[in-house]
């Protein structure tokens, strides 16, 4: 049905078949006067109602979206709603870090016999979406460049490495070597100044192996891919919170995985070690200080200092050793202060909701749709049955409009929801630099505050919050229908 | 003859202001970031002239990322549903484009696109299109780079191959140089000033770029030593080890060409139904799992066999040169560092220790 000009705004309702289809119904034959803006898509619970729905409803040009389910404890599939509720609390949160007024989404509980009430709800919400008007577009929102700034000072002194206990490691490995297929490490890559994954199989191998601030892939990408095998990794501390997000969702066993660490002092940002070097052709050498790396590119020196040089992620970090090992080695870091809102989370925040709308069209725009930022992530199990590569269900077209990509970051950031360690090698995969990181550290920063704290990867026995539920809620609020 | 000027830096703006009368202009534009990039862009007056090496090639202008090739409507006869009317609208669109400003690899791009798109048994109208309405202004290195290798695929920092005018700078300026029919035509009519007395300084600056590259390494036999590989799983499984299968390395690669094809819409709805041709790429397990649910390629280390294979092997025996411009891009814009140089000569190496 068209929707009346000029009357009527682009209403999505996902209703559970159960309770609040029947609700509607009820109200209907009582014949209670209702907005007709709603058009209603029946679900078999609320619990079906991937939050990506609604997000796609709302990119697609919906004005607003409304759940409706069972009331808590009354599912018909016993739990559906709660985990609902959870996954619905989640994205209501997050709407606004994408430049959608969270107002424009609400989900709320309706039963087969409160017609009255359906009357009520479909009411409120249609009166309050006429209030906000027609949904404002990406495609056309004016273009606003913006950039991170630099993280504040680290939270321990960086270093380079250069005096940990690597030759002392190098032969840990060599001894659990036989009983393991490979180590996952770093060698030393195309020049001195940039490292590549080393898969050591033997002890040769071994010695090729490098500790320092290059290091800055996350190998544990790559656990997921020897399942059922025997394996060894090397992790700096980021590296192992996501190895014990795979252990927290059975996605590699821990009898098969062999963690050894080292203390991490920092890794370097590329992008900003590379804007500066510029362009050259060859690196005639690097050297390493305590707190400072030399490039030597075409005879010329270029020093790095690590506290200005480093990831900001790693100037934030609280966990430089290993959250979990096998073997370790090396002087324990003495991390002071609390990590900072990160980066690209505090631009965010900086911003309005027209503002990011403009932001993310201006970003969005050069997105090649590579799914680099999807492949390097460790906790991107899917791999090459991606829903954004599937014909049916249709989740997205091949176009190559700014907000198609948007809808991809929003599924990646949300199948990452309560997952994402932040290790941000999304970010730096992209090889157009978008600065994509935000919306995880958004979706992390709200899953913090709705379940006690909670940060992934950290407990290898913690269930992940979007896996899990209770009954009663301690910090999600029922909202009211006025 | 060829038409030879001279531009200042300043007078650049007011050449590419001419010449957007005309034209679309598509230069290098710098995108700040933490990781900063740089992406062709359509130029209007007023954004800076930028002559930076681009993050990504402007393949775009003749393969876009996505373009609708065809709309479909169907439409029913009222007085005899099961008479259906299809009515196609075809899609060639090219608008008049100038690339400035790209590096000669990105232009050697376009010749190697040029040879699978308008020399084979078919020429691709879309393509076609707008290749037909593209000039190219290339401007020479000064120099090579850490991750290019163009010297050893038969360009060079100042190869004229897919360019219409060459740009050199000199002290003080720019010596534009036109390479075909095409490029006189636009130089002769840009305004600029004569640079015929000035042009012994370009030919010695593209020199002196010459002599700034290490010595190439002897790659003729790569075509044999690859296909000597093919079955050489251990070898292709050695390189591919680190690849995380995301494809970037094609989408910023001057010379990938692959493709999908994607119905959107409903052909009786309203608006119809679109027609779409993408980018794909051979990285991908998607590229090759066939309606079946078979696929050919689920190993990854099959999937960089066909890349580096098609470039270095397959390409060259159809067409007689490398499908790889030595860009550099799939070596500084892989997120793992992989090396397509090391995983040629490795290629040759193990070849001639196989025979
Ligand atoms: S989404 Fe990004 S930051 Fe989060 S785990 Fe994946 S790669 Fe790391
Ligand atoms: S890595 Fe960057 S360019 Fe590639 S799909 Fe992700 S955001 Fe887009
Ligand atoms: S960019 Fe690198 S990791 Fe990605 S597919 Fe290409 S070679 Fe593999
Ligand atoms: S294969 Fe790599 S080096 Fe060769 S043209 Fe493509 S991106 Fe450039």
């Amino acid at each position: 049905m068209p929707v009346m000009k000029d009357k009527e705004l682009r209403i999505v309702g996902f209703l559970c078949n159960w309770c609040s289809y029947g609700g509607a119904d009820t109200a209907g034959v009582a014949r209670a006067e209702q907005p007709t803006d709603l058009r209603i898509i029946r679900v078999p619970c609320s619990g079906r109602v991937d939050p990506l729905f609604i997000v796609k409803a709302l990119l697609s040009g919906a004005d607003g979206v409304l759940v409706s389910g069972c009331h808590p404890r009354d599912c018909h599939y016993s739990s559906g709603n709660f985990y609902a509720r959870r996954r619905l609390e989640v994205l209501k949160h997050f709407l606004p870090a994408l430049g959608i007024d969270n107002a424009r989404f609400e989900y709320t509980w309706v039963s087969a016999s409160e017609g009255q009430r359906w009357q009520q709800v479909v009411t409120a919400f249609t009166r309050r979406i006429h209030t906000l008007g027609a949904a404002p577009g990406f495609e056309d929102a004016p273009l606003l460049m913006k950039t991170a700034d630099m993280a504040p000072a680290p939270l321990r002194p960086l270093g380079t490495g250069k005096n940990a206990p690597l030759e002392s490691l190098k032969q840990a490995i060599k001894e659990k070597l036989p009983d393991l297929a490979c180590v996952i490490g770093w060698k030393q890559g195309y020049d001195d100044a940039h490292t590549t994954p080393l898969f050591a199989k033997k002890p040769e191998d071994v010695d090729e192996l490098v500790w320092g601030p290059l290091n800055a892939a996350n190998l544990a990408v790559y656990l997921p891919l020897f399942k059922g095998k025997k394996v060894g990794i090397v992790v700096k501390g980021c590296d192992s919170r996501s190895v014990v997000e795979l252990l927290q969702e059975n996605l590699v066993a821990r009898e098969d995985v062999t963690i050894f660490a080292l203390p991490c002092e920092g890794t370097l940002d590329m992008g900003r070690v590379n804007e500066k070097l510029g362009r050259y052709n060859v690196v005639g050498g690097i050297a390493h200080g305590a707190t400072n790396i030399t490039i030597t590119t075409d005879g010329q020196e270029h020093d790095f200092s690590m506290a200005e040089y480093a990831q900001n992620k790693c100037r934030g970090c609280t966990e430089p050793e290993a959250v979990l090992s096998d073997v370790r080695m090396g002087d324990s870091p003495l991390v002071q202060g609390e990590a900072p809102v990160p980066q690209e989370l505090a631009l965010l925040d900086a911003m309005n909701l027209d503002e990011r709308r403009s932001f993310w069209r201006t970003q969005m725009e050069r997105c090649l749709r590579c799914y680099a930022c999807r492949n390097a992530c460790p906790m991107c199990v899917c791999r090459d049955y991606c829903i954004s590569d599937s014909r049916d269900p249709h989740w997205m077209t091949q176009e190559a409009g700014v907000t198609q990509k948007l809808f991809f970051q929003t599924i990646h950031a949300l199948h990452l929801a309560g997952r994402c360690t932040g290790c941000g090698e999304c970010q730096r995969a992209c090889p157009v630099g978008i600065p994509i990181l935000g919306l995880r550290q958004h979706i992390a920063r709200t899953v913090g505050e709705l379940f006690d704290n909670y940060r992934a990867g950290i407990d290898p026995a913690a269930v992940p919050p979007l896996l899990g539920y209770e009954v009663e809620e301690r910090n999600i609020r029922e909202r009211e229908w006025k | 003859m060829s038409a030879i000027r001279f531009a200042t830096p300043d007078g650049l703006p007011a050449f590419l202001a001419r010449l957007s009368e005309n034209s679309r202009i598509l230069a290098p534009a710098v995108k700040p970031a933490g990781k900063r990039s740089v992406i062709f862009e359509d130029w209007h007056e007023g954004m800076p002239v930028i002559l930076e090496k681009a993050t990504v090639p402007p393949k775009d202008a003749v393969l876009p990322q996505c373009e609708t090739l065809f709309t479909y409507k169907k439409s029913k006869n009222p007085d005899n549903r099961e008479d259906v009317a299809l009515c196609l609208e075809n899609r060639a669109e090219a608008r008049p484009t100038v690339i400035f400003a790209c590096r000669p690899c990105d232009a050697r791009g376009f010749a190697v696109l040029d040879r699978p798109y308008l020399k084979g048994p078919f020429a691709d109208p879309y393509y076609k299109a707008k290749r037909a309405n593209l000039t190219v202004i290339t401007i020479t290195c000064a120099s090579g780079c850490n991750t290019c290798f163009c010297h050893w695929v038969g360009g060079g920092p100042s190869s004229p191959e897919g360019s219409d005018i060459l740009m050199t700078e000199i002290d003080g300026g720019f010596v534009l140089q036109s390479m075909t029919e095409a490029g006189e035509k636009l130089l002769e009519s840009a305004g600029l000033d004569d640079g015929r007395e000035v042009f012994a300084k370009a030919e010695a600056a593209r020199k002196t770029a010459w002599a700034s590259l290490a010595s190439a390494p002897a790659i003729k036999t790569a075509p044999q030593c690859i296909a000597a590989l093919f079955d050489n799983e251990q070898f292709w499984q050695e390189h591919t080890e680190a690849c995380l299968s995301c494809g970037a390395c094609t989408y910023f690669c001057p010379t990938c060409y692959c493709f999908n094809i994607t119905d959107e819409g409903d052909a009786f709805d309203e608006k119809g139904g679109r027609r779409l041709r993408s980018w794909d790429n051979c990285m991908s397990s998607l590229f090759t799992r066939e309606a079946s649910g078979h696929n050919p390629r689920t190993q990854k280390a099959l999937r960089m066999r066909n890349r580096i294979a098609h470039k270095f092997s397959t390409y060259p025996e159809n067409w007689g040169a490398f499908s790889c411009n030595g860009c550099g891009r799939c070596i500084s814009g892989c997120p793992v560092c992989l090396d397509i140089r090391a995983v040629v000569l490795n290629a040759i190496a193990a070849a001639a220790s196989e025979a």
